[in-house]
């Protein structure tokens, strides 16, 4: 019961949240100076087709009813065209959203998996060499772009090592298994194309560890500083008292709450992935809805810039309710449908 | 006797300062993230002095030396049109501070007013508008809204920095909503209610002196993240344009001649590292010395 109440509340903020985007952006796209049909037509269209482009965006009506119609549109899945692909622009992002889901679902497991395992191993052996080296490390991981890494590994393990392939999905002589998700590893495994799994995890590794490694220093540490923590108090003295076995206590009353700040972080993580995916897949020359939406700022492609921006908002929200939902689950004390502290 | 007062006044000041200072420096990261910081704003500042090369930063040719490894002459090698690369990274520190100085002025006092006012009437509709619009600016990423903005205005530094600063200062609102809500059910706050001191006195001389630690602190964290998402608009050619040098800029730039002449983008990249670390261990020193656990 308490569940619904809390799920129905974040749903509503969430429409309401994306229809507040939804205006921003509008609001920024249509601010730009110029004639946005004459800039994506160029300087010598001719004036009919011109006007057509305008008369299609709305652009000869007031503001607010250009931005009734976009949303009326919207809401039937229609972006409008985009004015660099000539295409839909819903058909673009379709085609384009799974290769950035498959880099940044990729990239958000290692950066979950390793972050909590280097945390939880350096606060095990806190003030060893092996603790001072995931807090060095993981500081120079924080405070390094993720297109930095991704440079960096191009040169070394693309052009000086060449052991992993540096651009693209996946290899061109290499059979692309049916779509079903889109997703090349996922819909490989499902139809037995291994080959193809295992080309694309090649692929997927470099871009995937340049996005990951950001977040994944910043879980590790503050995995690390909430288990330290947590060691410290009496509830651990208490077990170790009674005889609970060691491994017990870390696995079971240990990292389980030493994790909520953990996960709660991960949204925010997760909203870095998608930013910097941005400029990693422009460097990996990944397929994606981001370097999609990249060239579009680049080209000042409207249609395009609004509908990349939305699906990221969409993608960030629905990440958002998940983390609430497990931080809910871990932690027994946060009352579902309290107002969150933060 | 006004004098002496006076006097005292200032003693404790400095002495409140110099046990803040040991505090501060028995942690040797956060000297070294001071040191980093001083190293790079006095390159930034006096670049002309100090770069060996000062005219390198803009349009120069000179392809007797282009695309030379490091060597003696030039520390860090130099790009494909013969210009010093060292010289061109110190320009490039004066775009990046510049970049978070003016981010950080525009973002803090609005961000800060909005926060405190929504606090201190918390449960009141001000309290409500004021939050769900700074939910609706948080649901993005502020890179990529950033990037949106930089890219429906001409691509150029001042509307990179305008487009960071519409990003940025609902982080500042979040913060200070927190701290003054909290504040407001404080004793000297009634008690000031109740002598009936006006609202702008409870809210500017009240609570806001109570926030400033937690301020400060995010304030010299971010400064690392606004160059950070500076150099990421300049890499994708949103931010600093050529021929002026962005540490982002540059490293886009030696992109294409990878892996032969690594230097030209490999150094840059350094450089932006650098400045992040440095403000990042500050931040971290200052997070401590004060105690401050929100940020």
């Amino acid at each position: 019961m308490r569940l619904g109440v809390f799920l129905l509340k974040r749903l509503l903020h969430s429409i309401f949240v994306l229809l507040g985007l939804s205006i921003l952006i509008f609001i920024i796209a249509r601010v730009m100076p110029g004639d946005p049909a004459r800039l994506a037509l160029g300087p010598r269209a001719p004036e009919w087709a011109v006007q057509r482009v305008r008369e299609s965006m709305y652009l000869d009506k007031p503001l607010y009813a250009q931005y009734y119609y976009w949303l009326k549109d919207a809401l039937h899945g229609d972006f409008g065209e985009s004015l660099v692909t000539r295409r839909d622009v819903a058909t673009d992002i379709k085609e384009f959203l799974p290769a950035t889901m498959e880099l940044v679902l990729f990239s958000g497991v290692i950066m979950a998996v390793f972050g909590i395992l280097l945390g939880a191993i350096s606060a095990r052996y806190s003030n060893t060499w092996i603790d001072n080296v995931v807090r060095i490390g993981s500081y120079a991981g924080v405070v390094t772009p993720s297109f930095v890494f991704a440079v960096l590994f191009l040169l070394i393990f693309g052009y000086v090592l060449h052991i992993l392939p540096s651009i693209g999905r996946i290899s061109s002589g290499v059979a692309r298994p049916p779509v079903i998700t889109g997703l090349i590893t996922i819909d490989g495994l499902f139809t037995g194309h291994f080959a193809a799994v295992l080309d694309a995890l090649k692929h997927l590794i470099m871009p995937g560890v340049a996005l990951a490694l950001g977040g994944m220093s910043q879980e590790a540490r503050i995995t690390r500083s909430s288990m330290s923590d947590n060691l410290r108090k009496d509830y651990i003295a208490a077990e170790r008292a009674q005889g609970i076995p060691e491994r017990v206590i870390n696995l079971k009353y240990l990292l389980k709450p030493s994790l909520i700040p953990t996960v709660s972080i991960l949204g925010l993580d997760f909203a870095a992935l998608l930013a910097n995916a941005f400029l990693v897949e422009l460097i990996f020359n990944w397929p994606g809805m981001s370097r999609y939406g990249i060239n579009g700022m680049l080209r000042k492609d409207l249609n395009a810039i609004i509908a990349v921006i939305m699906v990221m908002g969409l993608v960030f929200i629905v990440v958002n309710i998940l983390v609430d939902l497990i931080v809910a689950f871990l932690d027994p004390r946060i009352r579902l449908g309290a107002e969150r502290s933060k | 006797m006004e004098r002496s007062a006076h006097a005292t006044f200032w003693s404790r000041k400095l002495e409140g300062f110099g046990r803040g200072w040991y505090k501060f420096s028995r942690n040797p990261l956060s000297i070294i993230g001071l040191i980093a910081v001083l190293l790079v704003s006095f390159l930034a500042t006096f670049a002309p002095f100090v770069a060996p090369y000062p005219k390198h930063a803009g349009v120069f040719v000179n392809f007797a030396e282009a695309s030379q490894p490091p060597s003696l002459r030039h520390l860090f090698g130099t790009d494909v049109v013969g210009r010093d690369i060292l010289s061109r990274i110190f320009f490039g520190f004066r775009f990046s501070l510049m970049l978070g100085v003016v981010v950080l002025t525009l973002v803090v006092p609005p961000g800060v007013i909005l926060g405190l006012t929504a606090g201190y009437f918390k449960g009141t509709w001000i309290d409500t508008v004021i939050m769900r619009i700074t939910d609706i600016f948080v649901a993005v990423p502020p890179l990529i809204l950033a990037l949106a903005i930089c890219s429906v205005l001409s691509p150029n530094i001042f509307h990179a920095m305008i487009a960071v600063s519409l990003m940025w200062w609902p982080w500042y609102t979040r913060l200070v909503y927190g701290l003054s809500s909290s504040l407001r059910n404080e004793f000297f706050v009634q008690a000031a209610e109740v002598t009936g001191a006006s609202r702008l006195h409870i809210l500017f001389k009240e609570i806001l002196p109570n926030c400033l630690s937690p301020i400060f602190t995010k304030m010299s964290l971010d400064m690392g993240w606004v160059i950070l998402i500076g150099a990421s608009l300049s890499f994708v050619g949103l931010g600093v344009q050529p021929p002026k040098p962005g540490l982002g800029t540059m490293v886009a730039d030696g992109r294409i001649y990878m892996p032969d002449q690594w230097w030209i983008t490999v150094f840059p990249a350094f450089a932006i590292m650098l400045v992040v670390l440095g403000f990042n261990l500050l931040g971290d020193g200052l997070r401590d010395l004060f105690a401050v656990e929100e940020v």
